[in-house]
């Protein structure tokens, strides 16, 4: 089933070679209804999901190399459901969104579409650490080819930097598992976790520290965390709009869900030690990038700084080790794959008509556009966190988490949505609100029927999720549960792999002389 | 007393290919000159005879010659891998030596007399007898990196190559006389049972090492490689990037495998010299603009993750560093390949911007040269990225997180200029003002060498078991 939903976009994708290049309509439906397929399918996975049971479901194993032993062992639980469900949904979204914008190399741009959504699902599933560093992997290249050739000006400095920083982060995760392979002898990460809650395996306090710091630098990249955001904004700026909605919606929360799934059960110890600088950070990050958004002449930078804003509450709950933060976060995640994907595809409508995203040539947009400027107005509403809308109750959780922890995070956390109340609406009133100012925006179309269409159903989606959200968070809490009871050790303490000695070679080749003469005795 | 039968036996497969590199020399000359690139379909028999003997020999392991020839499972891997690559680099050369109007007989005897040459150094037991494996290989390869006669650079290539690999010769045979010196015997498994003198034995173990140090191009004794790699005909450089290597690699392996004192005074030796190995070759790498010369530093970068695994010292690590070997050779292969098809006549398009849009104008080219770009690189479901998972693997078991670690940085740094030729492949658009190469369709033989190469890369990337398994197993043969 989980092996359905990870490869049937690979496979669509194979399918698409068979039409002919230049049947732009036909690849782009073909395209569209193997992604709708998908998600429908991903849709069974949350009907048949057992909302009690804290493991994982759906499990899938067998051997895939016998040395070292690695298995594709998939398998889904509370955190991982709804970020896979979320892929899939977004990228149909992303598909109809560059239905008009895309009209070069049509057929290779939906084939990498495909293709990363095989990686992100993969990713999301993924419970071998060496499946999932390649399905992390992988899924980089169909990203860089995405912003490279369908970008706006910069758009080759933007693919090699956002590649170069998450590979950084990734090579020295790639140590790391290896290191917990050598430690361990298994890829295997519901073995690895076993072995560390029985308290079989005890790893040495430098040595977690390590490992943490490791697979932390690869999340805190993709996330991105303060002061390693700085990829974010030109990838985003640069990407085409279906990129910008799947970066947005589905690569940053690769990050978080990497810290959650990895950092906190596997390394406990060193998260709860460095806890406190990780909470500063983020609560920089909710800060700067807020800050920053403020004063963005371009919309897309906007959207894109707001994001480092938002993921920085994600990352707050995450370290807030309580239930409730950590619920909070998850819902956020999803949260902030809707609303600022949506805003980013409004961002894209806007560039499909006037190609610039330059907020200063906008203006009373609202005119000529009722429609579109009242979807913008929600999605900027939900980014913000009006109640009855889904912002508000992941962002009302982490606070809430947050400030059993410590009461000042969440005060200066507090802060940041204040910050995002005023950029959004500052936004959304230079582009939507007076008089038009420019000419050659006075008769702008307003949204067509795919455009409403599909904005609808995240307002939708948005509406459903900020009132029906016990519908969510039930069935997050069991894994919630889980991975807080995974970070508890048993207190029994000695130290990690001691290192063999390594023989000084003179003294070897010492002892070989010695050696041969006993065999030999002078005679 | 006299070889036996077996002795003969158990050097077959070198037989083989020496008889078929003379019939090729001797039946040259009676062509006529439109028959003479027949003689390709005879040189590839030769690597096939070769191929086949050396498989025929696995099941009858043992030494030969007085022990001066071991035939078991570890020669057998690095048979297999010559004898293929010479296979591939001939099935690839026909159409090359066609364009460039280069004669045909004299390079596929000396492809086959150089793989002789390779092969005696897998097999050799016995430090003599690697030093005269070693001749054999790098006479028939100093001729053929000066096989374009005409052109400048093939000669300056050649003079380079010749000078300082006798250079390095030189000193290999001073180390094996010091060593002899020290011990007694120049026979591997003895030399660690009788030592006289140790600083005899430490400073001939250094020479020698230097001397193999040059042959696979690790720091700081890489020096010749960019100019040769750079000046020598396209397929020559695929053969030189990957045979001759592995040839040395393994004599490397085996010295370090069987001669107890080289592996523990050659620890840090092979430790460092594989760290300065990947920084020069990746950072060299960094600058170049010419897709051969890149291609030629990222082979010495390759080379020190090899070292890594030698560094490290492990039965596990050996068999990574022949997997290794493998996955290396595949996709240099037929990175070297297809340049020597863009580059086209002349080899005169070489540089980045030669490549620039290529995706348009030649779709599944470029694709099939991102793949090996990707493998090199180390993208997972490439063999490249298997290759670097197991020696990482390996290190980490030995306890060297440190070297692991520098090997890690340098895949980022690796990363840059690997996807630096995707970015021109795909992202720019040509100059309009360049001039475009009458688009050529891909030779026959070239084809096949990619498909086999492509397809090589994507099996080892994805189902490492079988190789991995016959790597284990000739690692295993120094126990």
């Amino acid at each position: 089933m989980l092996t359905i939903v990870v490869f049937l976009p690979a496979a669509g994708a194979l399918g698409l070679l068979l039409l002919r290049a230049e049947d732009h309509l036909w690849i782009r439906r073909a395209a569209l209804t193997v992604a709708l397929a998908n998600f429908a399918l991903s849709l069974l996975l949350l009907a048949g999901f057992d909302r009690t049971w804290p493991g994982y479901q759906f499990e899938e194993m067998r051997p895939w190399i016998e040395s070292p032993p690695i298995h594709y062992h998939l398998g889904v639980d509370g955190i991982s459901l709804f970020l896979v469900l979320l892929t899939t949904f977004l990228v149909p979204v992303a598909v109809l969104a560059s239905w008009r914008g895309i009209t070069e190399r049509v057929r290779m741009f939906h084939i990498l579409l495909l293709v990363l959504e095989t990686g992100m699902v993969g990713v999301f599933v993924a419970l071998d650490l060496f499946l999932f560093f390649v399905f992390w992997e992988v899924m980089l290249v169909p990203m860089y080819f995405l912003i490279g050739i369908w970008g706006h000006e910069r758009r080759i400095y933007a693919a090699i930097k956002f590649v170069l920083f998450t590979m950084a982060g990734s090579v020295l995760m790639l140590v790391a598992i290896l290191w917990l392979y050598a430690v361990t002898g298994t890829f295997d990460l519901p073995r690895i976790q076993a072995l560390l809650v029985n308290g079989v395996l005890v790893l040495s306090p430098v040595t977690e520290l390590l490992l943490f710091s490791a697979f932390f630098l690869a999340f805190a990249i993709k996330v991105p965390l303060f002061p390693l955001h700085t990829w974010l904004p030109d990838a985003h700026v640069e990407a085409p709009t279906a990129g910008s909605v799947i970066l947005a919606g589905v690569l940053l929360k690769m990050g978080t869900y990497g810290l959650l799934r990895f950092c906190l059960p596997l390394f406990p110890e060193a998260s709860r030690l460095l806890a406190p600088g990780i909470a500063v950070l983020a609560i920089a990050g909710i800060l700067y990038g807020a800050l920053v958004a403020m004063v963005q002449p371009d919309l897309k930078k906007l959207i894109a700084y707001s994001s480092v804003s938002h993921l920085g509450f994600v990352v707050l709950g995450i370290f807030a080790f309580n239930a409730i933060g950590i619920e909070g976060a998850i819902y956020q995640m999803l949260n902030h794959g809707i609303s600022t994907g949506g805003l980013f595809l409004v961002a894209g409508m806007l560039y499909d008509r006037r190609h610039t995203h330059q907020i200063d040539a906008f203006g009373g947009l609202a005119t000529p556009m009722p429609v579109l400027a009242a979807f913008y107005l929600l999605l900027c509403l939900s980014s913000l966190g009006l109640p009855m809308l889904n912002g508000f109750v992941g962002e009302f959780l982490i606070l809430l988490g947050v400030f059993r922890v410590e009461k000042w995070w969440a005060a200066l956390a507090a802060c940041g949505i204040i910050l995002s109340a005023v950029y959004l609406l500052w936004s959304y009133q230079r582009v939507f609100f007076g008089a038009v100012t420019a000419e050659p925006n006075r008769h702008l179309p307003d949204a067509d029927r795919r455009e409403r269409i599909l904005l609808a159903t995240l307002a939708g989606l948005i509406l459903w999720m900020g009132i029906g959200s016990p519908m969510f968070i039930t069935r997050m809490e069991a894994a919630t549960a889980r991975v807080l009871r995974e970070m508890e050790r048993p207190a029994v303490h000695n130290v990690g792999p001691v290192a063999p000695e390594r023989p000084d070679p003179a003294q070897m080749l010492r002892e070989l002389e010695r050696l041969r003469q006993d065999m030999h005795p002078v005679e | 007393m006299l070889p036996a039968a077996t002795d003969y036996y158990r050097l077959l497969p070198e037989i083989l290919a020496a008889v078929f590199g003379t019939i090729v020399m001797l039946l040259e000359p009676f062509l006529r000159r439109e028959h003479k690139a027949a003689l390709s379909w005879l040189g590839m028999l030769g690597a096939a005879a070769a191929l086949g003997a050396a498989v025929l020999v696995r099941s009858d392991a043992g030494p030969a010659f007085f022990h001066l020839i071991q035939a078991d499972p570890f020669t057998f891997f690095l048979r297999l891998l010559i004898y293929a690559t010479a296979l591939l680099v001939m099935l690839a050369a026909r159409a090359y030596l066609d364009r460039e109007n280069l004669p045909h007989g004299e390079f596929y005897a000396l492809v086959l007399l150089g793989s002789v040459g390779m092969g005696v150094m897998a097999a050799a037991a016995e430090l003599v007898t690697v030093f005269i494996g070693l001749e054999i290989s790098s006479l028939s390869t100093y001729i053929l990196a000066s096989y374009r006669r005409e052109a400048l650079r093939a000669n300056e290539s050649a003079l380079k190559y010749f000078l300082l690999g006798s250079f390095a010769t030189a000193f290999f045979l001073f180390g094996v006389a010091l060593v002899y010196g020290a011990t007694g015997t120049a026979r591997l498994e003895q030399v660690a049972e009788g030592v006289a003198s140790v600083l005899l034995l430490k400073l001939g173990l250094a020479l020698v090492f230097i001397g193999l140090a040059f042959k696979v191009a690790s720091a700081p004794f890489h020096v010749w490689t960019p100019d040769v790699y750079e000046g020598a005909p396209a397929p020559v450089t695929a053969l030189l990037s990957t045979a001759p290597k592995a040839a040395a690699f393994a004599v490397l392996l085996r010295i370090a495998g069987t001669v107890l004192p080289a592996t523990l005074l050659w620890f840090w030796v092979l430790w460092g010299s594989a760290a300065l190995t990947m920084f020069v070759g990746n950072l060299a790498a960094l600058v170049q603009s010419n897709v051969k010369r890149m291609l030629a530093y990222s082979s010495i970068a390759h080379a020190g993750y090899i070292l890594v695994a030698l560094a490290a010292g492990t039965e596990a690590a050996y068999a990574a560093a022949l997997y290794y070997l493998a996955a290396y050779a595949l996709m240099k292969l037929g990175a070297f390949t297809l340049v020597a098809h863009l580059a086209g006549r002349g080899e005169r398009r070489l540089t980045l911007e030669d490549y620039a849009g290529l995706a348009r104008r030649e779709p599944v080219v470029a694709a099939t040269l991102s793949l090996y770009l990707l493998s090199l690189l180390g993208l997972p479901l490439t063999a490249g990225f298997l290759g670097k998972f197991y020696v990482f693997v390996a290190g980490l078991r030995a306890e060297l997180l440190g070297l692991v670690v520098l090997a890690a940085v340098n895949t980022l740094l690796g990363a840059y200029y690997y996807l630096r030729v995707i970015l021109y492949m795909y992202f720019r658009e040509p100059d309009p003002t360049y001039e475009h190469a009458a688009r050529e369709p891909v030779p026959a033989g070239t084809g096949l060498v990619l498909a086999a190469t492509a397809a090589g890369t994507l099996l080892l990337g994805i189902f490492p078991g079988h190789l991995m398994r016959i790597a284990e197993l000739a690692a295993a043969s120094f126990r």
